[in-house]
């Protein structure tokens, strides 16, 4: 008999494992699963432990990136390169499509966060999609921490905070009736931490944004955000050149970056660990909005 | 406070860290609140923006204190009304342990919630207020944590600065609570005196307690031996998925996919797939990573055996002499789950059970336990929202099941309403066959 200390397996093990059981569970119980891909790290993770999840045969479900049209370009070669290099199907839901089409309306201060809901939804419809992996984790946000790992949908794709079935052991209830969805996200226990410790594992690639580089800045309520096509600066605004690095990747115009000399993975897990704000707090200028802000955009049927 | 204090000592550096879950049980008068904000703030797991939403909204609140109670409280409902819906889930981490805490709220919905936390925690955290001393909801949720087999079980005596940091106080809450848990099936209790406000034995040892001879409450958290808990005896591996590449690269490629539920696995060992009882070895154990030499709770993995037999998802991987039995009478435990419909005799619903669906009707219901006083009440004629009692269920197909106290994997399951595909219900068997 072994020592029961040779049968321990590490945090970053013990969530992989969780993760790679959730998404089997999805594939072998749902019908139409979708895995949400933003470019993001969060989702590159994701992608990684789908791809270990059923090896040695390929991913069996699509990636949908839901694309703002603000985009870093860093982020949409790293995207059609992964696509490419894993043999999956993309399938792309545009917002300026749908703008183009008038299904959403361009919000006043230009920013896309909200506007789109109603685009994942139509896509979700026209491909009959039932189970949407997406890469949202319990620590990012105080609502997502109530979130269930298989979070039910109605037929508007909204979720009711208050109407949440109980999650136990490692029973996930995914049963639904045509139209209603069910979104699950397999790194609900996964910290910002965790993630990057994963990332310097497992030697995963990321787009170059997430490392340090130099930049062309505005200042805007204690953000950095990147001078580019997408984002107006406002009269009295100066930009500058900085030493910055993304923390989190969304649309162009609402994301900002942090200052940071932080140019290695190694470096980066350093300055996760030592740092006293909340990845969300430093750069998403749409968190900003309310104290419920994230909590409002779920109950439309945001990810 | 320091968090200097948290540094590993050499010789454990280079052990890597490992994860330990816990569920918290208690009221906001507990302190419960503060003493996971406390937990959070002390380990650096607390944000400066977080801590500043926290404190506008207080204040806006006209709160004397910072509530930190906000800080789990996410939901709109839930700042409107004061009270907490549901489980919240909270993460911090030691250079020793990744930490996942799973803070169920003590009002009405508490025996649904802290059953949901309670399912997959290494550890419960009881909290009572050293004034007040045990309650009924410390008995109830003491119960909970033995009735869901949660291995450890810490009662923390909070407010110890509000009795004079007396031992006599301590010592006399101490024992109640021991012996009440003699009664129930606790494998390991510790009780920590902590004044969870000013800090008291939570990270460091109190020096207004010298007479507490214990560890702190996170180095209890931190060293506490849960390698053991896990079941490393029977071999159950729930079949999840099939992996069968269509590939022209990998050919004839058939590899049983799960994660491990107990036991141990090894190339080479002779294997029963239940419910068939066809016999074989096993081949190999892969991940993507590459093939391992044995596979143990909680690897997910996948499984090749030496012979094709017709396995899908459902079956069961075990031990020719060490098999869960195949069941369709179960009497189980069950704690009801849902406000609109009651649990009935005759009432037919889903069950899940490990990777494994059936459906079920309830042939009968022993008794409901009141769980303050313990006491059966045969008479009962259904289960309503948060009420327990003994079910008998006669299923359509077998479960491949185990006793819940054996294991907590192949002993549990959830009811589904068959119409509003709500989970309404958890079951814990405790007979099978």
């Amino acid at each position: 008999m072994t020592s029961p200390a040779a049968y321990q397996v590490s945090h970053l093990d013990a969530l992989e494992a969780e993760s790679i059981f959730v998404m089997r569970e999805v594939v072998a119980e749902m019908e139409r699963p979708v895995l949400l891909f933003s470019g993001g790290k969060d989702s590159i993770v994701m992608l990684r432990l789908a791809q270990k999840a059923f090896a040695p045969a390929n991913i069996p479900f699509p990636v949908m990136h839901v694309d703002t049209g603000h985009n870093f370009p860093e982020v949409l070669d790293y995207r059609d390169q992964r696509v490419a290099e894993l043999g999956l199907q993309l399938i792309v839901a545009s917002v300026p499509e749908a703008l183009n089409k008038g299904l959403v309306r361009e919000s006043a201060d230009g920013m896309r966060n909200r506007i789109q809901t109603p685009v994942l939804l139509e896509a979700v419809e026209k491909h009959r999609f039932d189970a949407l992996f997406g890469g949202a984790r319990r620590d990012e946000e105080k609502a997502r921490a109530k979130e269930r790992v298989f979070s039910f949908r109605d037929e508007f794709g909204q979720w009711d905070p208050k109407n949440q079935r109980p999650e136990l052991w490692s029973l996930y209830n995914g049963r639904h009736h045509p139209g209603e969805s069910i979104r699950v996200f397999p790194l609900s226990n996964w910290t910002e931490l965790d993630v990057w410790h994963y990332i310097e594992r497992e030697r995963i690639p990321l787009p170059s944004i997430y490392y340090a580089h130099e930049r062309e800045v505005i200042e805007r309520d204690g953000m950095f955000y990147a001078v580019n096509e997408f984002f107006r600066a406002r009269a009295g605004e100066q930009s500058f050149t900085a030493q910055v690095r993304y923390r989190t990747v969304g649309d162009a115009s609402c994301t900002a970056a942090v200052r940071s000399d932080a140019d290695t993975v190694e470096k980066v897990i350093e300055e996760v660990a030592a740092t006293r704000i909340t990845e969300r707090g430093a750069t998403r200028g749409d968190d900003r909005v309310s104290e419920a802000a994230m909590e409002d955009r779920k109950r439309e049927g945001y990810f | 406070m320091s968090v200097e204090t948290l540094a590993p000592a050499e010789s454990e550096t280079a052990r890597p860290m490992d994860l330990l879950r816990f569920a918290t049980a208690g009221s906001v008068d507990d302190g419960k609140s503060t003493l996971i904000g406390r937990l959070l703030y002390d380990t650096k797991s607390l944000f400066s923006d977080q801590l500043a939403a926290v404190e506008a909204v207080s204040a806006a609140r006209g709160d004397e204190y910072t509530n930190l109670a906000l800080l789990t409280d996410g939901l709109r409902a839930e700042r409107e009304q004061g009270i907490t819906i549901d489980v919240a889930y909270r993460y911090f981490a030691t250079p020793r342990r990744k930490f996942i805490i799973a803070d169920t709220p003590g009002h009405i919905q508490y025996t649904r919630n802290m059953v949901t936390g309670a399912s997959t925690a290494d550890l419960a955290l009881i909290l009572v207020d050293a004034r007040k001393g045990l309650v009924e909801q410390s008995r109830r949720h003491a119960f909970l944590c033995s009735l869901l087999r949660v291995p450890h079980l810490v009662l923390c005596v909070n407010k110890m600065d509000l009795v004079d940091w007396s031992q006599e106080v301590y010592e006399r809450i101490a024992d109640e609570f021991t012996a009440f848990a003699a009664k129930l099936d606790v494998p390991d209790l510790t009780v920590v005196p902590v004044s969870a406000l000013q800090g008291d034995n939570i990270v460091t040892r109190s020096e207004n307690m010298p007479w507490y001879e214990g560890p702190s409450l996170l180095h209890h958290l931190e060293r506490v031996h849960i390698a053991s808990d896990r079941n490393l005896v029977d071999v159950r591996f729930p079949v999840q998925y099939v992996i069968r590449p269509q590939s022209t690269t990998v050919t004839d490629y058939r590899g049983y996919a799960g994660q491990v539920a107990s036991g141990v696995l090894k190339p080479g060992d002779e294997v029963m797939v239940l419910p068939s009882g066809f016999t074989s070895r096993i081949a190999a154990v892969e991940t993507a990573d590459g093939p391992v030499d044995e596979a143990f709770p909680p690897m997910s993995v996948t499984v090749r055996l030496t012979d094709e037999l017709d396995i899908s998802r459902g079956d069961m991987i075990c031990r020719p002499n060490n098999a869960p039995t195949a069941v369709q009478d179960i009497e189980a435990m069950v704690c009801w789950m849902d406000e609109t419909r009651p649990l009935q005799v005759g009432g037919k619903y889903a069950i899940k059970h490990t990777t494994r669906s059936a459906r079920a009707i309830v042939r009968g219901l022993h008794y409901r336990l009141d769980i303050n006083s313990l006491h059966r009440d045969e008479t009962a004629g259904e289960l309503k929202l948060n009420e327990i009692g003994r079910v008998r269920l006669r299923t359509t197909v077998p479960l491949l099941a185990d006793e819940y106290r054996r294991n907590r994997t192949t002993g549990g399951f959830v009811i589904i309403d068959e119409s509003t595909n709500r989970t309404v219900g958890a079951g814990m068997i405790v007979e099978a066959g």
